[in-house]
């Protein structure tokens, strides 16, 4: 077998450096003592800063948790639903939904953001967590309707005529036949929507109102006040939080696939 | 037979997209025939004037910026991103050699964005390291232009162009460049003319997946970017929300939603011309 070259090794080598050493830096900084990019000394204040007198901060951090749960539910019941109808059953009109819930996955996101508070404000909603919590099911919707639909795909639809066969009712067949097999493909749409909720930053800035700012938001208005060692804590804190929560995912999920 | 309840199960999804999704892409578009009104909204009255405005000179260098950065970034971010998966696909530990991809993309975008400015900012690691070494008594101004715009691009989307390069070489046979070099061609020239046109398919979705979200992008300009390199994304927000003309507002959307349709139908017909 031919080994890949020399040059392939130095792209790949340069574009994981790209990729890990700007945020290598913002951790080394972060237990910096200098206020500046200058390293002037070991210590945990920005991280006693973040934790004590960043109240502004941890508000914003509950509504992104209140809106990225919710949104998420309610996605992940539309979304499976609507899986095993456009999976598995016939009616009119199927092609058209289907090519709609396409376009919250190609569009870019400043559109969905810009038509949807058009519309909010045409139908008079003020922009408040409602708000944001509507644009979120909306744009979670197709990802829950995709990972649901790669679970089903895998299954024989005779597994349901046969449960039919045997008597079961719609309830029944629903209930336990459909949501135990496709179980693991709805908690794996929950756990996308969560996540593409928690990270969404350009159609929250359209929807949000004051008072409803996300942690996307307010990192960005920190953002906006120039270099902050608190961002870079933060930063920290999110890059650790986001591989505890990846690792034990991957641990739930894969005992799910094994039951 | 069997009731069909395949209109129930769909009836909330179906409601819900039409409410939310269709309903305003179309009041979108009908706005953007219409007349701006005093303070924001519109009046009903019919009118291009919102479309006459994209052949003013300031629109159309926006327009023109917007292309020139899409297309140098993806085809930088294609170039990076080919070698790498390659690479990826033909090692011994490939699941670990992706996880050190994926990792930095778990984190915030906003973060991955604030990174950068940390390190080129005026008060940034760079500009600090420079002023120290002497080399540079006022601070540089990095950020705030096309490049900056097109690297921090790169830095947040080259995943994108990475995953389906890998998984389309990954499933290459690569038996077929060994019996070229053993027809004698050099192993560069059977990777060009045997891999390339073989994984032609992960090379598409690859610009489409980064083309897209690049002409797109908002978040990356707003942050990184200055007046003088204003992409399509900055533009709509200024209309919607400081200058308050809404027509124009959703003139623009409409030329992003056509480029980005365009863009993906054209990786359509692609698609279903190699499967002829």
């Amino acid at each position: 077998m031919s080994k890949p070259g020399k040059f392939s090794l130095g792209v790949f080598f340069f574009v994981t450096l790209f990729l890990h050493i700007p945020l290598a830096i913002l951790v080394i900084t972060s237990f910096n003592s200098s206020k500046s990019m200058q390293w002037e000394g070991f210590s945990l204040k920005w991280y006693h800063e973040l934790f004590f007198n960043s109240q502004p901060l941890w508000h914003s951090f509950s509504n992104s948790v209140i809106i990225a749960l919710s949104s998420a539910i309610v996605a992940t019941a539309i979304g499976s639903l609507g899986a095993i109808g456009l999976c598995w059953y016939n009616f009119r009109m199927k092609k058209a939904l289907q090519t709609l819930t396409f376009f919250p996955i190609i569009l870019p996101e400043i559109i969905i953001g810009v038509s949807i508070l058009i519309f909010f404000n045409k139908i008079g909603l003020e922009l408040s967590l409602l708000t944001v919590f509507l644009a979120h099911v909306t744009f979670n919707i197709p990802f829950v309707l995709m990972t649901v639909t790669a679970r089903l795909e895998e299954f024989d639809y005779s597994i349901i005529e046969a449960a039919y066969d045997l008597g079961a009712s719609e309830f029944d067949m629903l209930f336990r036949v459909l949501l135990p097999i496709s179980m693991p493909g709805i908690v794996a749409g929950l756990l996308l929507a969560i996540t593409l909720s928690l990270e969404d930053f350009v159609i929250t800035f359209f929807v949000a109102g004051p008072g409803s700012s996300t942690l996307p938001l307010h990192i960005f208005s920190m953002i906006r006040f120039g270099v902050s060692p608190t961002i870079n804590a933060l930063s920290v804190v999110i890059i650790v939080g986001t591989a505890l929560l990846a690792l034990s995912t991957k641990n739930l999920y894969s005992s799910l696939l094994k039951r | 037979m069997r009731k069909n309840y395949g209109p129930i199960y769909v009836a909330p999804i179906a409601f819900w997209l039409c409410a939310f999704l269709s309903v305003p892409l179309l009041i979108t578009l009908s706005y953007s025939f219409l007349t701006k009104g005093l303070y924001g909204g519109v009046e009903l009255k019919f009118s291009l004037a919102a479309y006459k405005s994209l052949l003013n000179t300031a629109v159309f260098k926006v327009l023109l910026n917007t292309i020139v950065i899409a297309v140098a970034s993806t085809a930088i971010m294609v170039a990076l991103a080919l070698p790498t998966a390659y690479y990826i696909a033909r090692s011994q530990v490939k699941n670990m050699l992706l996880m050190l991809i994926i990792i930095p993309f778990w984190t915030n975008f906003l973060i991955r964005i604030y990174a950068w400015i940390a390190i080129l900012g005026s008060n940034g690691l760079l500009n600090n390291f420079l002023s120290a070494a002497g080399i540079t008594d006022a601070p540089v101004q990095f950020l705030y232009n096309q490049y900056a715009i097109i690297l921090v691009i790169i830095y947040t989307t080259i995943p994108f162009a990475i995953f389906p390069l890998y998984s389309t070489i990954e499933k290459f046979d690569f038996s077929l460049i060994e019996a070229a070099m053993d027809l004698g061609a050099s192993k560069t020239v059977a990777l060009w003319k045997i891999m390339i046109p073989n994984i032609r398919t992960g090379i598409t979705t690859a610009v489409l997946f980064t083309f897209i979200p690049t002409f797109g992008n908002f978040a990356v300009p707003k942050l990184v970017g200055g007046t003088s390199s204003w992409m399509l994304g900055n533009l709509i927000e200024r209309e919607l929300n400081i200058t308050r003309n809404w027509p124009l507002a959703s003139s623009f959307s409409v030329v992003l939603t056509s480029v980005t349709m365009l863009a993906v139908l054209f990786f359509m017909r692609s698609q279903s011309k190699k499967e002829l």
